[in-house]
């Protein structure tokens, strides 16, 4: 019963954060500065790993469905099931897991080492509400740069895709990417890009959350960090499944 | 006893604060008249940084009353509580430095950020580097917190406290983890900041001597060395030691009376210390 009532109240302290967090967005002083290094260390930090999981995605993707594919004799169509996976599931998934793991984990500890050596209540003090200085511009670079990072993930995923077909599968380019372009409608894409902006708030909510709930020195700095990594990557699949039913259902 | 004006800065009114399993206050009451010293003693865990970080408003009381200057701020909403904490200056225990910022953009902060200081942006560099020179610092402007040593970090903190030159500070542990000669050094910054500026004085301490230094001593502006204070009675009945002991308020006295206290828990301050 104890467990419950945590857990209810963590939840309630987490969507008042969420709250407040999005409120500051539209009240001043917002904080340009930090928004831009926030996106340089989340977008421009992350690219190398994006760049490498949304290749290897994306090749191996294609090596696996052209098994299936060869035996209905549709080889050709491997750029289609490339495309559809990655633009609808892998890319914006992988991705957001990547982020989370160096990001989530990123903000939980620094925001979590403020909190234990007192730095956040020394903002306070001092004159700034850290919800406004610290949380709001990671979430509002995060929304910016996972749409943006799930794109390129898309599409390096689909030259790991086009090279495995062409080396491997013997297809043209021309195959190919008709295929890619052919398969995929509106819907995909506007899955594809709704997924990594709803993950973005999980993933940056979820480290800031548990770094500004640190308690017990560097150890609790540790525990912050890990805890923030498995519940964003927790979130984000839940929040797939949802966003993925949504759509699905409103196809039929 | 002589006030300078007629609110106190801060005034605690049966003042509870209760954690999950421990009371870290309880009924805790007392006053601190302007410019008058107040020492808070006791063993770690006795709600000693907890009665500073309510007085700041960092933390909300259960139950009581808080009023700094006049104003309760039980009451307010957190962001009506910035306007009273320009007012306050606080040290924390660790020093609180932001470690991604320079002891420059660090003692800016407040002078930044606090709405209610109105620095023109052309005099903060001038105002930071008086603070810094204040506490001996001159030199570090540039350099990150990581790489200043203990005392020195601590005396950054101590110019951004100061560096609005609140009415009021708050000084938690400054001495903590310090050897003898530095810590004679930051509780003399103490003393500069509280003798030439009039500021109404709150530490928090575990030694003995610090407190001892508080009370008999001033800071001379013209020789710019700690001496004796010449009214030696005046000052040490301006300086009151308080002592905390699981959360309750177990002593308020003056420097004799804490000497002549015959409470055990309060005695192995004075001795162990002494």
């Amino acid at each position: 019963m104890d467990f419950l009532k945590k857990w209810v109240l963590d939840v309630q302290e987490f969507v008042l954060l969420s709250g407040r967090a999005i409120a500051n967005v539209f009240r001043r002083p917002l904080y340009v500065d930090d928004i831009i290094v926030q996106m340089d260390l989340i977008g421009v930090g992350s690219l190398p790993i994006v760049l490498m999981t949304g290749f290897f995605s994306g090749a191996v993707m294609a090596l696996q469905m052209s098994r299936a594919l060869a035996q209905y004799g549709q080889v050709e169509r491997t750029g289609q099931v490339v495309a559809i996976t990655l633009v609808r599931e892998l890319g914006p998934v992988l991705t957001a897991l990547m982020v989370a793991g160096r990001n989530s984990s990123g903000m939980a500890s620094e925001i979590g080492s403020m909190k234990v050596t007192e730095q956040i209540d020394a903002m306070r003090a001092l004159g700034t509400d850290p919800i406004k200085k610290l949380v709001t511009p990671r979430v509002v670079a995060t929304a910016t740069v996972l749409p943006l990072l799930t794109i390129i993930a898309d599409f390096t995923g689909m030259i790991g895709g086009f090279v495995i077909s062409y080396y491997l599968l013997n297809l043209t380019p021309l195959q190919y990417w008709t295929s890619v372009w052919q398969s995929l409608e509106y819907n995909d894409v506007g899955q594809g890009l709704i997924k990594p902006f709803m993950f973005a708030f999980a993933i940056s909510l979820v480290g800031c959350f548990y770094g500004l709930r640190t308690t017990g020195g560097t150890q609790g700095v540790g525990r912050a960090t890990t805890q923030a990594v498995v519940v964003a990557s927790v979130l984000v699949f839940f929040l797939t499944f949802f966003i993925t039913k949504i759509f699905v259902g409103s196809v039929t | 006893m002589a006030r300078e004006n007629g609110t106190p800065p801060l005034r605690f009114e049966r003042v509870s604060v209760n954690f999950p399993g421990v009371d870290a206050l309880r009924e805790v009451s007392f006053e601190v008249p302007a410019g008058e010293t107040r020492i808070f003693f006791g063993a770690a865990g006795a709600g000693k940084t907890i009665a500073l970080k309510v007085a700041l408003g960092l933390v909300r009381p259960d139950s009581g009353s808080v009023f700094v200057f006049g104003e309760d701020i039980t009451k307010l909403k957190e962001q009506d509580l910035f306007e009273i904490r320009s007012r306050v200056g606080m040290l924390f225990q660790e020093s609180a430095l932001f470690d991604s910022l320079t002891i420059e953009e660090n003692v800016a902060y407040p002078l930044v950020n606090q709405k209610a200081i109105h620095c023109p942006p052309e005099e903060v560099a001038q105002r930071v580097r008086e603070a810094l020179e204040f506490v001996e610092l001159g030199h570090t402007l540039e350099k990150f917190p990581s790489e200043l040593s203990g005392g020195m970090r601590r005396r950054a903190a101590i110019a951004r406290a100061v560096v609005t030159n609140p009415p009021l500070i708050l000084y938690d542990s400054p001495t903590a983890g310090l050897d003898p000669v530095t810590a004679h050094t930051i509780v003399a910054l103490i003393m500069k900041q509280r003798d030439l500026r009039r500021t109404t004085t709150i530490m928090v301490t575990h030694r003995y001597q610090n407190g001892n230094l508080l009370a008999n001593y001033r800071f001379d502006a013209a020789t710019g060395t700690v001496v004796p204070a010449k009214g030696v009675a005046e000052t040490a009945s301006r300086t009151k030691f308080l002592g905390f002991r699981e959360g309750q308020l177990v002593f308020e006295g003056t420097q004799a009376e804490l000497d002549a206290s015959t409470d055990n828990y309060v005695r192995k301050f004075v001795k162990h210390n002494g």
